[in-house]
């Protein structure tokens, strides 16, 4: 079996640790603007909670039929930080194992949560853009209100963006971190010091 | 041939002289902005404006706010007057704003700004105005841009010289226009005057966190005219100076009989000696009525206080309190410059303008240097309190303003110019004309002790034929000019509403952030209030019906409303939910005898209405709120008095109807 160099198992312990941030700032946020907002609009999701102007927004989306965001539409705030604290868990783990396997299930865990995340965060974008109250005032045919996943998006008459906030940019280090230090051990450390 | 030759070079000589004489003829006021006045007014689209203007309404009892330099007008706030367009005066909350000792007032005359200020400077807080007519002194807040406070000021004859204010607004003190009787028996013959009448000055003390105005107390002056004011600043803080005409104590042709003595006065007023002898108790209590009305934003509701009693201090008893200044012929202004030194006195019908020092003056009382009395009170010297005069100044000199490099700008209505002068030198350095007779004028900062310049607008009373005619009846107007460089530059020229009197502006940098967007819905502690569409709901007490109303977009709620009798008193108590800028609603039903009512939000506004017929009355909201506001409405059913048709109210319910 593979050990891992001190220094990596040192690197793995702080990102691990660094992870507990993403409890206490957003992780994505949705900007919007339009010409009757030209100060535009938020909307900031946190490891639990929705902020900004989700009232305003939610107020102007029922015209076209899309549900009033609310925290209780989001299952995933109940357990999304204890993924994160199990995520952060399984890296300490690994830095005390100190076994290259380990590390190579602790960079899969961490892009697989990523994909998971991302995979979410699409389909619940597609159901509130597409399951709307057909009661509504405005009804477009064939018009649908998918936020975009990453990037802009023009819908009717707000340009809507999405994207990565603090929390997943740490996310985003972190994973990098990871795969770094495992690219290192595999392609530096391994050739040099193949069996211990 | 000779003869037809002789003929027609004396007909060519005959021309050329008419011609001659045609061009010689005086020519009225042409285009007078030099090619780069457009560019120094030009706000582009999506810009500020670098100053807010505030303009007394006048005869319109309102203050209007515009920017500087483009002239755009962005409010008006009703302050004295009704407003129909808002419901301010009409709405159940703020009906008590204009109560007063003579019952409700719809109107009132307002004359002059006045913008709070601590150590002499601006600070941004309140903006002061008067009603001339029936008195008081109004506060706006700045934040919000709405009256919240009127006091109605007891002995008082016309509020015309206020609201001036202290140099950290400790006061603002309101002079009577006119005297007027005062004490237990005020039904005494006019002729009287000399006898019988008496000034009266208010003291209105400000609380410097809250900004509520009490009477502090009234100083019993002399009987004559009272007619405009400043504050000391710098050296001269602690004393007020005011303009008196009429010391002949004419009680009728004052345009003649007001106009013999070849001097009236400045009033030296000492108002630290004053709160002396009050902390002493040489205050005397006096009945008296006043109303005292101020608007919560928590409650979103005015209340009026009948006030019954007022402390007078009568200057007569206590001549060390004030001292007259003699001044040429019915001074109108009397300002004061920024470094509290010199005080400025605008004869109307002077041929001169003297100017006073605050040092000489203080002098003179040490050594007693008077040249007589005026009913007890000291007359000091002209010579010996003068700084200097302004040899022809113009024609009509009315108001003097500052800037911050020892200037003068002082408006003359009979000549029809601004002229700028050197306080120091009094030598005249430049004059423009205005189109035409200039009232007030104001330099941004130009009554405190930071001027900050840049511009000087003339508040014109006539306009006659700079804009399009609207037949009898023209617009007001003011002329902005540039003061950057040594000659005065007009710039631009723009209409105002109602009468223009004087006006203030300050820094947009100084209020601009501390706008409120929205009140906040969870602060709102009006007492109908529905803070949610599951608290809208009707409720009848006796032939009282309360309808709980909230509006967002896009609907009221309830919005069917049955079981109203004719004979009822319907109050609707609109609630705005929304929490976002720019979204006010409004509320409108066919019928009503008042107004309609704009709900900002976050609010609560009530409109009374009762129903005379019986039918169905439709409602609806007046301000367009979203893409479906002309959805926004609903009904109203009105059975006949004592008929029991069961009382229902609803929204979305569509009774089985498909």
């Amino acid at each position: 079996m593979k050990k891992l160099k001190t220094s990596t198992r040192f690197i793995i312990a702080v990102v691990s640790l660094a992870m507990i941030s993403a409890l206490y700032v957003p992780l994505w946020q949705i900007l919007m603007w339009a010409p009757q907002y030209p100060e535009g609009l938020e909307m900031k999701i946190w490891i639990d909670n929705i902020t900004g102007d989700v009232k305003i927004i939610s107020a102007l989306n029922h015209y076209i039929g899309m549900k009033h965001i609310e925290v209780s539409m989001f299952p995933e705030f109940s357990y999304m930080k204890y993924i994160v604290l199990g995520l952060m868990g399984f890296g300490l783990l690994t830095a005390l194992i100190g076994r290259r396997i380990v590390l190579v299930l602790f960079a899969l865990l961490i892009a697989a949560t990523g994909i998971v995340a991302l995979v979410d965060f699409y389909m619940w974008g597609y159901d509130y853009g597409h399951n709307l109250d057909p009661t509504a005032p405005i009804v477009v045919p064939g018009m649908s209100y998918q936020p975009p996943l990453i990037g802009t998006k023009q819908l009717l008459n707000f340009t809507a963006f999405s994207g990565p906030d603090t929390g997943s940019w740490i996310f985003v280090v972190i994973g990098l971190t990871i795969f770094g230090v495992l690219g290192l051990e595999i392609f530096k450390y391994g050739k040099k010091n193949s069996s211990v | 041939m000779k003869n037809i030759l002789n003929r027609i070079i004396l007909m060519l000589g005959l021309l050329s002289v008419l011609y001659a004489m045609e061009s010689c003829k005086p020519k009225g006021p042409a285009a007078v902005t030099t090619g780069d006045a457009a560019s120094k007014v030009y706000v582009a689209p999506g810009q500020y404006d670098e100053f807010y203007n505030f303009v007394s309404g006048g005869f319109n009892g309102q203050m209007a706010v515009y920017g500087l330099p483009s002239g755009r007008l962005f409010r008006n706030i009703p302050v004295f007057s009704v407003n129909p367009e808002s419901g301010y005066g009409y709405s159940e909350e703020t009906k008590p704003m204009l109560n007063t000792s003579h019952g409700f007032i719809p109107w009132d005359d307002l004359h002059h700004p006045a913008l709070s200020t601590t150590k002499g400077e601006h600070d941004g807080r309140w903006l002061f105005g008067n009603a001339n007519n029936t008195p008081r002194v109004g506060r706006i807040d700045l934040t919000t841009f709405r009256t919240v406070e009127i006091i109605e000021l007891p002995n008082s004859g016309g509020n015309h010289s206020s609201p001036f204010i202290t140099e950290n607004t400790e006061y603002v003190v309101a002079g009577t226009r006119f005297s007027v009787p005062m004490g237990e028996n005020r039904d005494v013959p006019i002729s009287s005057y000399k006898e019988n009448f008496k000034g009266s000055i208010s003291f209105i003390k400000v609380n410097p966190e809250t900004g509520r105005m009490n009477i502090e107390f009234q100083l019993r002056t002399p009987g004559f005219n009272y007619d405009l004011s400043r504050a000391g600043k710098g050296p001269s803080h602690g004393w007020f100076f005011f303009s008196c005409y009429n010391t002949e104590q004419a009680h009728t042709l004052l345009e003649v009989n007001a106009s013999r003595n070849d001097k009236d006065f400045i009033m030296a007023v000492n108002w630290k000696k004053a709160e002396e002898y009050l902390a002493q108790g040489k205050g005397r209590k006096e009945k008296a009525q006043y109303a005292h009305n101020v608007y919560d934003e928590r409650t979103h509701t005015a209340t009026s206080t009948m006030m019954n009693e007022v402390t007078v201090l009568d200057v007569m008893e206590f001549p060390d309190i004030v001292y007259f200044i003699p001044c040429p012929k019915s001074p109108h202004g009397c300002d004061v410059d920024p470094s509290g030194e010199f005080i400025v006195g605008s004869g109307k019908l002077a041929a001169v303008m003297p100017v006073f020092s605050f040092g000489k003056i203080q002098t003179a009382i040490t050594n007693k240097d008077f040249e007589g009395d005026f009913g007890g009170i000291p007359v000091i010297k002209y010579e010996s309190a003068l700084h200097g005069e302004v040899k022809k100044p113009g024609l009509g000199p009315l108001h003097t303003e500052f800037d911050a490099n020892g200037n003068a700008y002082t408006s003359f209505f009979v000549s029809s110019e601004i002229v700028k002068w050197n306080v120091k030198t009094l030598e005249v350095l430049d004059r423009v004309p205005t189109y035409y007779s200039i009232g007030h004028l104001c330099v941004p900062g130009g009554p405190t002790a930071k001027p900050h310049g840049k511009y000087v607008i003339a508040y014109n009373k006539i306009t006659k034929d700079r804009y399009l005619p609207t037949g009898p009846e023209l617009t007001q107007s003011a002329q902005l000019y540039s003061i950057d460089g040594d000659k005065m530059q007009l710039l631009l020229d723009f209409p105002t509403i109602g009468e223009p009197h004087y006006a203030e502006a300050l820094p947009a940098s100084l209020i601009k952030d501390k706008s409120v967007k929205i009140y906040k819905i969870e602060e709102n502690e009006h007492p109908f209030a529905a803070k949610g569409e599951k608290m809208a709901r009707v409720e009848r007490k006796g032939n009282e019906v309360h309808v709980y109303m909230t509006a967002i977009r896009s609907h009221l709620t309830p919005d069917n409303i049955e079981g109203v009798r004719v004979g009822d008193d319907v109050y609707f108590h609109v609630t705005n939910l929304e929490q976002d800028w720019d979204v006010p609603h409004g509320f409108a039903i066919k019928g009503a005898t008042n107004a309609e009512i704009l709900i900002m939000p976050g609010e609560t506004q009530t409109l009374k209405y009762k129903p005379l017929k019986a039918g169905v009355i439709p409602f609806y909201c007046t301000d367009f709120c979203s893409a479906l506001h002309q959805e926004m409405s609903g009904y109203l059913r009105v059975s006949p008095a004592g008929s029991n048709t069961p009382l229902k109210f609803s929204t979305g319910d569509t009774g089985g109807q498909k």
